[in-house]
């Protein structure tokens, strides 16, 4: 079948060079992958493309890149699932890292963050002999996050990294998590707090989904963080805009049957938190102005009561 | 200057291993490697790894024995001994490290059966065991702060005086050329796959490893044993785990019989490796195929159970083939997945030459012979990564400060790499290798014979003949240059094709993966041997030497 391929090209080896696209078509086999049609093309067309790629059967994480704009393992992807009647394909280097050349990036935003994780397990002791006794749900479990073949892909299209380069990032968070959930690691507490204080931790994700829609593993990143967040709040950290985010939420809720914003923003920001506040000050008035302002008494659902009932069945459930 | 006590080539399983004892031993350790750590071929081991554990009731000599019978008795026994008494300390000891073992019911390891054994003694990750091997090592080499040369691609090494004392090696990412002294250099580059189409390979299995060592002096042994992997998927060549029948799947032909009753009553779809792909390709060359393929059954195994323990194969099948294994049998061939050839060392990875030591699928202890079995890979790693990072640490004691020569090296080595950069239009990289692979495939293949052996022979050296002459590559750039890097390991791939054929016409006999319908006997008598290439000024110099055998006379191999 015939395929069109518009590719990113850009060699900050060279002077000067500035990023540009360059089309082939070429003639590839039904089943081919986006990989193959782009080996086809560096072995048959242009030796100079360069991209990463090894395994050719998503193990090894190497053929990260954006297809249409969406981060994608291209050895996984088939060109007839993405452009059927050979609609033209753009093809682009991995977002938020710098670009090497051509489709590759630098891998080193990427371990960094990871580093940052303490990526290893931490036991309370070692058994001399043998093996840790757990169980094997919880092995299991702790396969989801395993999964990860560090392709990057979620790093690339995270809304938060795109804004923020301290945020840690869902890949390296997903790892944090197999740790904390491991039932053979004796840092749990310590690691949540970590994750819960630190600057760039589980509480900056932003909840867009792109690393879940974007992992081709399904390690699902974002639920790891949240899983992590609730985990962390059940340990006892509770000093965090984030915390407080959650729970103003859940109460107002619970109250009024609606969520109160402006009060919202008063909790998540701390009520004594007068530099954070005064922060906040020019986002109302522009608000105010825009006819945006939230009402300062808040709305109340008609029928509360069958909001408080859920909430009561829900509660009542977990207990 | 770069300087290293240790330099290890290779951070796959055995590189990684091998790292961690270095750096536990105190020796200056540093990894070199042409990809990032976690996308070492390592990955791609799926099914498990095998261990006698004797704390729970298994025998070392079981294991032994039955690695032993699988290398239809090529394997060196002393080697064997070491590599499955030392196994179960291993396999608990990457355990303890983080690895997340499958548990039985009283959560201690959970174990599956695999090819060539009665006993179920695999131990594994899902069918992801080589990727959570490598990524638990890699976590442990940055809680080690490791140095690693990422991307960086070692083109030579450096001899003073017979010794290996460092490389000569390519920073991808910059193009520049730089030499990095070591006092002992430890090859973990994996295998030669590449050299074969199809292969179940990653794209960067090019046998680096087999002839930087080779060139450098050290003899390749055994390198006509290929192995050929019953079960990989129709068209792409994609491996699907032999855990598949671990677990119980069945092969089919297209009469839907188990024709394994007919090949090896007593195993079935169990049998070794070598003794599955001739069934297979027997059943298809006489017409009991599929186009070209035979038929691997899971259905009655149920959705939950392919799910929770082959998810990885589910995967695969449905990304690449388009077939739900709970609802249809998958297509598939034998094909080159292994090569149990490779630098010949004894059991603490010593090769020939002073001061390189080898690890891995690019070293032969021999632990694996003619054929070796499913999961004895990853121990393989493991047990001697480990070993020859132990030995030395021996020897580095032993060498002092020395006259540098590197520089000669590396202007030696620029000059080549501009040479080769400078030259005319000719042929790329890909058309000289896929011929020379194809023809690997044709001649070098499940069954092989005189004829077919010395046509893949010629090609190999008609392919070297256009390398020297016309090879040319396209990307002048010094940034990520793959053109080049491609271009550099053809030509290593080349000297390992050469091995591979020369071994094979050496050997005038059948055993394990090596059968050629023109001598279908093993030859005990005659061939109780291992067969060596070494680099002279004429080619190839062939050799051979004595298999050691200790407690296991070769007896009839039957399944």
């Amino acid at each position: 079948m015939q395929t069109n391929l518009k590719v990113k090209r850009f060699n900050p080896g060279e002077p000067g060079a500035q990023p540009y696209f360059q089309e082939y078509s070429l003639d590839v086999h039904p089943d081919s992958t986006i990989l193959d049609a782009l080996i086809q093309v560096r072995e048959e067309v242009d030796g100079t493309l360069a991209m990463r790629c090894s395994c050719r059967a998503s193990i090894c994480g190497s053929c990260g890149m954006r297809v249409n704009g969406r981060a994608r393992l291209v050895c996984k992807t088939r060109v007839e699932a993405v452009a059927p009647n050979g609609e033209q394909l753009v093809i682009e280097p991995m977002g938020n890292q710098r670009v090497v050349k051509d489709l590759v990036v630098s891998l080193d935003t990427f371990f960094d963050q990871i580093k940052r994780v303490d990526p290893f397990l931490k036991p309370d002791s070692v058994p001399e002999q043998g093996e840790f006794i757990a169980s094997n749900e919880s092995m299991t479990n702790l396969l989801i996050s395993m999964n990860c073949i560090m392709c990057g892909c979620c790093v690339s299209d995270c809304t938060v990294l795109e804004v923020d380069s301290n945020f840690i990032g869902p890949a390296a968070l997903a790892k944090a998590w197999r740790f904390t959930e491991d039932p053979r690691d004796g840092q749990r507490d310590e690691r949540l707090k970590k994750l819960n204080d630190e600057d760039g931790g589980i509480w900056d994700c932003t909840r867009c989904m792109q690393c879940v829609e974007v992992c081709p593993k399904d390690v699902a990143p974002m639920d790891r963080i949240m899983e992590m967040r609730d985990a962390a709040i059940k340990a006892g950290n509770r000093n965090t805009s984030g915390y407080h985010h959650t729970e103003s939420f859940y109460n107002s809720v619970k109250k009024n049957g609606r969520l109160d914003e402006t009060r919202l923003a008063i909790d998540s920001a701390g009520w004594t938190n007068i530099p954070r506040l005064l922060d906040l000050a020019p986002i109302g008035f522009k608000a105010l102005l825009k006819g945006k302002m939230p009402p300062v008494m808040p709305h109340k659902a008609e029928d509360k009561q069958k909001i408080k009932d859920l909430y009561e069945k829900v509660e009542g459930e977990q207990k | 200057m770069y300087e290293h006590d240790l330099l290890i080539i290779g951070a796959g399983l055995a590189g990684l291993r091998a790292a961690v004892e270095g750096v536990r031993n105190g020796l200056k350790t540093a990894v070199i490697t042409k990809v990032h750590p976690v996308r070492s071929h390592s990955n791609a081991a799926q099914g498990g790894i095998n261990a006698p554990l004797t704390d729970r009731g298994d025998e070392w000599e079981g294991h032994a024995l039955d690695t032993i019978k699988g290398s239809d008795y090529l394997a060196d026994q002393d080697a064997v001994e070491i590599m499955s008494r030392e196994a179960g300390d291993a396999v608990l000891e990457l355990e303890r490290m983080g690895v997340i073992f499958s548990r039985g019911e009283d959560g201690r390891l959970g174990t599956r059966r695999f090819g060539g054994q009665k006993v179920a003694r695999t131990y594994f990750v899902g069918a992801i065991t080589g990727s959570a091997m490598l990524h638990v090592l890699y976590e442990q080499a940055l809680k080690h702060g490791l140095q690693v040369y990422e991307e960086w691609f070692v083109t030579s090494l450096i001899k003073e005086e017979g010794a290996v004392r460092g490389v000569i090696a390519l920073d991808i990412k910059t193009g520049e050329l730089h030499a990095i002294r070591a006092k002992a250099v430890l090859m973990a580059a994996g295998g030669a796959g590449r050299v074969f189409e199809p292969s179940t390979n990653a794209l960067i299995c090019t046998g680096d490893g087999l002839s930087l060592a080779w060139r450098a002096g050290a003899p390749l042994m055994d390198m006509e044993m290929i192995q050929y992997h019953p079960t990989t998927l129709a068209r792409t060549g994609i491996l699907l785990s032999e855990a598949a029948r671990g677990e119980g799947a069945y092969l089919l032909n297209s009469e839907g019989d188990r024709f394994m009753q007919k090949y090896a009553p007593d195993y079935m779809e169990l049998a070794s490796r070598d003794v599955v792909s001739r069934a297979e390709q027997t059943e298809i060359n006489e017409g009991r195929g599929i186009e070209g393929n035979v038929l691997l059954d899971l259905r009655h195994l149920g959705r939950q159970f392919i799910e929770d323990r082959l998810g990885y194969l589910q995967e695969v099948a449905v990304e690449f083939m388009g077939i739900d294994l709970t609802e249809q049998p998958v297509p598939v061939r034998p094909g080159m997945h292994y090569i149990m050839g490779g630098i010949k060392t004894n059991a603490d990875g010593e090769t020939e030459v002073p001061g390189l030591f080898a690890a891995g699928e690019c070293a032969n202890v021999s632990v694996h012979g003619a054929n070796r079995l499913g999961a004895n890979s990853l121990l393989d790693t493991i047990v001697f990564g480990r070993r020859a990072a132990v030995k030395s640490v021996d020897y580095v004691k032993t060498i002092g400060e020395s006259g540098s020569n590197s520089e000669s090296y590396l202007e030696a080595e620029k000059k080549r790499l501009q040479a080769l950069l400078d030259r005319k239009p000719g042929h790329r990289t890909a058309v000289i290798r896929n011929e020379m692979a194809v023809n690997m495939t044709e001649g070098i293949g499940v069954f092989r014979d005189q004829a077919s052996m010395e046509r893949a022979l010629a090609k190999v050296h008609e392919m070297r003949k256009k390398y020297d002459e016309g090879i040319y590559v396209e990307d002048k750039g010094k940034v990520f240059n793959t053109d080049l890097v491609f271009a550099l390991e053809l030509d290593f791939m080349l000297d390992c094709a050469e091995s591979v054929a020369v071994g094979a016409l050496m050997r005038k006999e059948s055993r394990g993966a090596h059968f050629r319908t023109d001598m279908q006997d093993r030859d005990d008598e005659n061939w109780l041997k291992h067969t060596l290439s070494y680099k002279s000024e004429e080619g190839v110099r062939t050799d051979t030497l004595d298999v050691t055998i200790t407690q296991w006379q070769p007896v009839k191999r039957v399944y």
